[in-house]
């Protein structure tokens, strides 16, 4: 039975009269903000209008607006099946082999031999299970036996809205520092590196290792060294959000350049890495987070601590997409495969992009719209104001984010006369 | 290079369960037997896929409509109305009224977790009870989740190897007012002693007179007895009576699918007003935890719970594992008692589920594992599931040689 009709079901059968001598415990349960972003999918959902346009969508979508399994993925889901492995509890730290496999793409074969045994590290719940186990680990053992205050993190301006509630939720202090400039649309490097050198010395700093999410701005290779310099100044503790490698520029080892820039400058980094996106594997919550230390003693002491911390919050992580992505990794032709599906995913987004922006100036448009294609990976940074994006909306069904992020991913070869149009007509008179 | 900000951290202690099975593992002896961990086991001594799960498993794979993409913060819907109903019977009150909140949680583990999280947030630094003995990782749920360290009310009572009532109610009368204690609605996990159905009626009527907040952990529904309704009685029974509760719920036993991390939080309110921002805030719990949960298991559990052929499937060979185990109590107890082992064995067949409390002590424990290289806890607890006709006796021997050599009170 759907759930709609075994809701409707239920909704005829006479409530039961309750007699409960004492009042509910939850009566003062306050009431939680909306999440903004499935707001909009619900009223995208509820929209009839056939030309309707969903840019909220944090999910790849191919030229037909459907999401995609990649067939690296399917060939490796028929592997495993075929070997009739069992379910059995993975350790409590996930994977070895797929941690393993995860630093190794993430960091490359030179700095893996150079810190071989110095990484503590541990299969998450996808992205997100990574920073909050870097928010707890940080809270509970960062400087342990010296701190009495809260560690403080240090996010981008702006960030993904869920960065704040993890790291909160993990006990630490949330600040932010400068970084995207809306004059510009482009990175405020100026102001960047002077509010980090503001910060108290020790912060963590929460860095995007490529595809800035929400603006898609990226710092150039100059502008992490200055980053890179300014952070070990100030004996800041690099922290890396890593969810889109491969969505850049195509390519794993060109998106990874940045981390791979600060551990040759000698950084300690944490690391929290998803394959939500580059392996499509959203639901299936596949995630890395690793520690940079100086010995194998101190890996093995934070290891044994992320243990403890992962235990009671879900005893050990799922199966399934880890086996997927093992599966791709060890077998060179799935690897193979795997890599240019990455790369047609991000190509297909940059040439979305490109013609965004020509459709725009065809249509005669007087703003500049360059920074569409200077962005990158999943999200674009439209500069759209809360109005117009109202607009968007209510006149041509367009939907996205209040903040003027569009999600690429939802925009098509067919779909994009329609929203440049939308797009010019809302910001004619701006 | 300026000092690791994280040099000073110590070693964690390893987890008392789960370094069994490393030690296990790291052991060369031919005769090694595990009887730590709680996973079924075949009589082969082998894991066991339930061929349900399995054929739904394939299915889904060669479904080319099917991918992967994000489930809601709260789960699977198909999941979560089938593992409400499931677990709250047809005819429930608290269902039938729309009372329930129910979300996808990382098993029961997850479940506990943002059980307690949702009461740390919102219902105030609330005591929170445990049974005498109970799973270890009980104990750290609570605290991780931002309350204080939990209480114990008495159990188990060591000479009978039975539920220690009079001990158990009086605790619970003296319990502070508002607290949430910890029930586990079957299989008591290590002891696999359970109340009667006449003992449970007693235990709600103090909760119900004490004000307690009940946190149903089900991690053996049908596992138990067989049946999966049977298995649901005592959660049922204090779900219908109008109190609210919480009630976690774990696939992974009664499903076999451990490493896919599937369960449920239902949340029981004594009004439907409450329903949508309790899940609202759960889900927003979740949300800064996880995101969202995974997948792949939910699907086969929501897919086999729906379907009534399939139903019976997992029906029957819920019924298969837990014979098989209450086989291996019959064998062990028989095979201690030809033994000639010194004491009463009958527990071994009177508890129930995946466990039996030995009653060994730590220090038989540790001279089973190095003469015989059988593992178990420390406390003395076995997994039932562990044993096979083909080392029941053995196990059996190793028993009976520790407690003749080493005194009860060692």
């Amino acid at each position: 039975m759907s759930r709609l009709s075994l809701l409707r079901r239920l909704s005829t059968l006479a409530p039961q009269a309750l007699k409960h001598p004492h009042p509910s415990r939850f009566a003062a349960t306050p009431r939680g903000p909306e999440d903004a972003i499935l707001g909009i999918t619900v009223a995208y959902n509820n929209d009839t209008n056939p030309k309707k346009i969903n840019l909220g969508v944090g999910a790849y979508r191919d030229d037909a607006g459907l999401p995609v399994v990649l067939e690296a993925v399917r060939q490796a889901e028929h592997n495993v099946l075929q070997r009739g492995l069992d379910m059995e509890y993975l350790p409590v730290a996930g994977s070895h082999t797929f941690v393993q496999r995860a630093i190794w793409l993430a960091y490359g074969d030179r700095i893996i031999h150079e810190r071989h045994n110095r990484f503590a590290a541990l299969q998450t719940l996808s992205g997100t299970g990574a920073c909050r186990m870097a928010g707890e680990l940080l809270t509970r053992f960062l400087d342990y036996g010296q701190r009495t205050t809260k560690p403080l993190v240090l996010l981008p301006n702006p960030s993904w809205a869920n960065h704040k509630p993890i790291f909160t939720d993990a006990g630490c202090d949330v600040a932010s520092y400068a970084y995207y400039n809306p004059a510009t649309r482009a990175l405020d490097i100026d102001a960047c590196l002077s509010s980090l050198h503001d910060a108290p010395n020790g912060s963590v700093v929460l860095l995007h290792a490529c595809a800035h999410n929400p603006t898609g701005v990226d710092p150039t290779p100059e502008q992490w060294a200055a980053i890179s310099n300014v952070v070990m100044d100030k004996g800041h503790l690099p922290l890396f959000d890593m969810a889109y490698q491969g969505f850049t520029s195509g390519d794993m080892d060109v998106d990874a350049a940045s981390v791979r820039l600060f551990a040759d400058d000698g950084h300690r980094i944490l690391l929290a890495q998803s394959f939500s996106k580059n392996f499509g594997l959203y639901g299936q919550r596949v995630g890395c987070l690793s520690v940079m230390t100086d010995s194998q003693n101190e890996a093995d002491a934070i290891n044994s601590q992320l243990k403890i911390i992962a235990r009671p919050m879900y005893s050990n992580p799922p199966i399934a997409g880890v086996r997927l992505v093992e599966e791709i990794l060890n077998c060179d032709q799935l690897q193979r495969l795997w890599r240019d599906e990455m790369k047609g995913m991000a190509r297909r987004i940059m040439s979305m992009r490109s013609m965004l922006r020509d459709e725009l100036v065809q249509l005669g448009s007087q703003h500049n719209w360059d920074h569409i294609v200077h962005q990158h990976g999943m999200f674009c940074f439209s500069g759209l104001t809360e109005h117009q994006v109202q607009q968007l909306r209510e006149r041509f069904s367009v939907y996205l984010t209040a903040n003027g992020r569009i999600s690429m991913a939802g925009v098509t070869s067919e779909n994009v006369p329609y929203l440049a149009n939308a797009i010019h007509e809302v910001t004619r008179n701006a | 290079m300026p000092h690791s900000l994280f040099s000073a951290v110590p070693a964690a202690p390893p987890d008392p369960i789960l370094s069994i099975t490393a030690a296990f593992r790291a052991d060369p002896s031919p005769k090694k037997v595990n009887l730590g961990v709680g996973a079924y086991r075949t009589d082969d001594g082998l894991p066991y896929v339930l061929p349900i799960v399995r054929q739904y498993e394939r299915h889904f794979a060669n479904d080319h409509s099917l991918n992967h993409e994000y489930l809601p913060q709260d789960g699977l819907t198909h999941f979560t109305v089938h593992s409400a109903r499931l677990m709250f019977g047809k005819h429930s009150a608290p269902l039938n009224d729309n009372r329930v909140v129910t979300v996808q949680a990382l098993s029961g583990t997850g479940a506990l977790r943002i059980g307690f999280a949702f009461i740390a947030t919102f219902l105030g630094q609330r005591l929170v009870y445990v049974p005498n003995p109970t799973w270890s990782n009980h104990r750290n749920v609570v605290p991780h989740a931002g309350l204080p360290p939990t209480r114990t009310y008495r159990y188990f009572d060591a000479a009978t190897c039975a539920v220690d009532i009079d001990g158990l109610l009086a605790d619970l009368k003296a319990a502070v007012p508002g607290s949430i204690v910890i029930f586990h609605g079957c299989a008591h996990n290590p002891t696999g002693a359970d109340p009667s159905r006449e003992q449970w009626k007693q235990i709600l009527q103090v909760v119900k007179e004490a004000a307690l907040v009940p946190f149903f952990d089900n991690a053996y529904q049908g596992f138990a007895s067989g049946d999966l309704d049977t298995d649901a009685w005592s959660t049922r029974l204090f779900a219908d009576s109008g109190i609210e509760m919480f009630v976690a719920q774990s696939y992974a036993k009664n499903m076999g699918m451990y490493g896919e991390r599937v369960g449920a939080l239902n949340v029981v309110l004594s009004s439907s007003s409450s329903v949508d921002i309790v899940r609202g805030q759960l889900k927003r719990l979740i949300r800064a935890t996880y995101s969202s949960p995974p997948l792949h298991g939910a699907r086969i559990a929501a897919a086999i719970m729906s379907d009534e052929h399939a139903f019976r499937s997992w029906q029957t060979e819920l019924r298969t594992m837990s014979e098989r185990i209450r086989n291996m109590r019959t064998r062990l107890r028989d095979c201690l008692v030809a033994n000639g082992a010194p004491g009463n064995w009958d527990h071994i067949v009177k508890q129930i589920g995946m466990f039996s409390f030995t009653g060994l002590n730590a220090e038989q424990v540790r001279f089973i594992r190095s003469k015989y290289h059988v593992y178990m806890t420390l406390n003395g607890r076995i997994s039932m599931a562990g044993l096979t006709e083909a080392t029941v006796q053995y196990v059996a021997d190793a028993i009976c040689d520790a407690v003749k050599s080493i005194g009860r009170d060692a």
